[in-house]
């Protein structure tokens, strides 16, 4: 099945385009004239996608976004099935609510990239910003399953209030990463800003270099966890390759956050 | 038919559906893993007085979920529920217990038993549940969670859910043989062949047995009794199959996933088996009143 392909007309600069019709859901059974029809928001007006985009092909749930789009907000949010390939940067707010498919960004993710996912897989080259992974203020929880592979760095907050799911970043994090996760596993390769893990009640953080702990995390034992053995493995499928030493190695355990419940883990090479 | 001098029966044996599941056990090297195996397999020969079949199986797996040494093990039961209630009680008492273990599902199927979410209980309150998604877990759509336990070692992986789907138990054949020194020399060549094939097990001790039963008894509380037919002993007592100049004979079972895998363990075992010392290749089954699968010894040994 030959993918859409979206190559930008007029690139929005000011106002935000919100286009959360980039979704193979909707682009799966519909002609290129259908496509190119779907709305889109710039502030309060509403327009045809086809007024942003030059459109080719028809009737896929493969999309390729010819460019980068860092003001497109919404690609592939709440998608569940198909791909999206965007050979640029991306908008904030890029595959939130997902329940399945891939999208592969291939350039930098703004904020919010994949918030409160269910399903499904996002992988960004480039960096990403702040919450990736995390909830929107108010929700309880943050993503709920799915995987976020991250090869640059990331913003502050990513993976908050976890629920479920994956959150790979092989760059370094700032600020409050993992914070007041439910559970869920976020792996860290670079380093972590201040207060990882900050207000988590379950879950794991892995973080391959020493990291500055709150003081209500504790300090448990060295051991050699088999599930991370089943995580790098499964890590290598995504062509994320952890030294033998990461992979067989052994671990410094911490619980916390004890101001919270404490069963959440952070796990740091011994 | 003769193979290697050896006449085969104009026989088949008559096996029956039992539901089976498999298991992966790893540990940090292949002595702990089959320490493991072996321990979870012990007193698993017969449905009939253990509840269960288990054995190890012989392939030994290509990888394992964790990439440590493994080991598989094929457990057999009458029912869903059966398996679930052994798989519980032997991953429980059998592989959680041994030191560096881990236990994971090794049979894909579409019905799937909770026997990790059972055993997580152990942990006591901090028991952690993973749940990884197919892009890293890298088999077909679905999401395999697995609970970490913690254990005086470490922590104990177990997976969630067990696969289970009908298999075969029951398939076998007969060693008659001029004494017993040879039958069992010939048993061995078998089974040693039989254990290259995937999916099988001969859950008797050392794949061998050599009480092989009937159904019923003389005694009303009893539902199997030996195979009088087949005991040299008793040549002159009861009704005999043995032809003169046997003076043992011995049985090996066959429980398989698939008809295919039994059958295949059959023909190479028989093959393997037919030499000195062997009188005869017989087979046993219940006149076809029983199983529902039938292992006829001429068509398998001539494919």
């Amino acid at each position: 099945m030959p993918p859409v392909i979206l190559r930008v007309k007029e690139a929005p600069t000011g106002v935000p385009l919100e286009a959360e019709s980039i979704s193979p859901d909707l682009f799966a059974d519909r002609s290129r004239e259908e496509i190119e029809a779907l709305p889109v928001a710039l502030g309060n007006e509403s327009h045809r996608l086809g007024d942003f985009f030059q459109v080719e092909g028809e009737r896929s749930d493969q999309i390729e976004v010819d460019g980068s789009i860092p003001r497109v907000k919404w690609v592939g949010s709440g998608m569940t099935r198909g791909r999206v390939v965007i050979h640029g940067d991306v908008g904030m707010h890029a595959g939130s609510y997902m329940r399945g498919g891939e999208i592969l960004i291939e350039g930098n993710a703004a904020d919010f990239l994949g918030v409160e996912m269910e399903a499904g897989l996002i992988r960004v080259r480039g960096n990403a910003g702040h919450r990736a992974g995390a909830a929107y203020r108010g929700s309880k929880f943050g993503m709920r399953g799915g995987i976020i592979l991250i090869e640059g760095d990331v913003g502050h907050e990513v993976g908050a209030y976890m629920r479920r799911g994956l959150v790979v970043i092989k760059g370094n994090a700032e600020d409050f990463l993992g914070a007041r996760m439910a559970a869920g596993t976020i792996c860290l390769f670079g380093r972590a800003g201040l207060r990882t893990g900050g207000g988590m009640q379950k879950g794991m953080i892995v973080c391959m270099h020493p990291v500055e702990l709150l003081p209500t995390f504790a300090y448990d034992c060295i051991y050699a966890p088999i599930f991370l053995r089943i995580l790098f493995k499964g890590l290598k499928r995504l062509g994320v390759q952890p030294t033998p030493q990461q992979a067989n190695g052994l671990y410094r355990r911490y619980h916390g956050d004890l101001a919270e419940i404490g069963k959440g883990e952070i796990l740091i090479p011994a | 038919m003769e193979i290697n001098g050896v006449p085969i029966d104009q026989t088949y044996a008559e096996a029956f559906t039992m539901y089976a599941s498999r298991v992966l056990i790893t540990a940090i090297n292949l002595r702990w893993a089959m320490e493991a195996a072996r321990s979870m397999a012990g007193f698993g020969t017969s449905v009939i007085g253990c509840g269960c079949e288990v054995g190890i199986e012989g392939t030994e797996p290509q990888e394992t979920p964790d990439d440590r040494p493994g080991v598989r093990v094929l457990l057999f039961a009458p029912s869903k529920k059966a398996v679930q209630e052994h798989l519980i009680k032997r991953i429980g008492q059998s592989v959680m217990t041994s030191p560096t273990s881990a236990c994971y599902n090794d049979l894909e199927a579409e019905d799937r038993l909770s026997v990790g979410g059972k055993l997580r209980f152990f942990g006591d309150g901090f028991q952690i549940s993973k749940r990884l998604e197919p892009p890293i877990i890298g088999n077909g759509s679905r999401p395999r969670r697995f609970w970490r336990i913690p254990v005086m070692d470490g922590e104990f992986v177990v997976e969630d859910r067990f696969g289970v789907h009908k298999g075969v138990a029951g398939g076998n054949f007969l060693l008659l043989g001029k004494e017993l020194p040879g039958a069992l020399e010939a048993a061995e060549r078998a089974i040693e062949a039989m254990r290259k094939v995937k999916g099988v097990i001969m859950p008797f001790p050392g794949g061998i047995v050599r009480s092989g039963s009937k159904v019923g008894s003389r005694y009303k509380f009893l539902n199997a009794s030996t195979n009088t037919a087949f005991c040299p002993s008793l040549r002159r007592q009861a009704q005999s199959e043995l032809p003169e100049g046997v003076g043992a004979v011995l049985e090996i079972v066959i429980d398989g996933l698939t008809p295919e895998a039994v059958a295949e363990a059959m023909r190479v075992g028989v093959r393997a088996a037919c030499g000195p010392g062997v009188v005869k290749i017989s087979a046993g089954n219940y006149g076809g009143k029983l199983g529902k699968h039938q292992f006829h010894l001429h068509q398998l040994l001539s494919s």
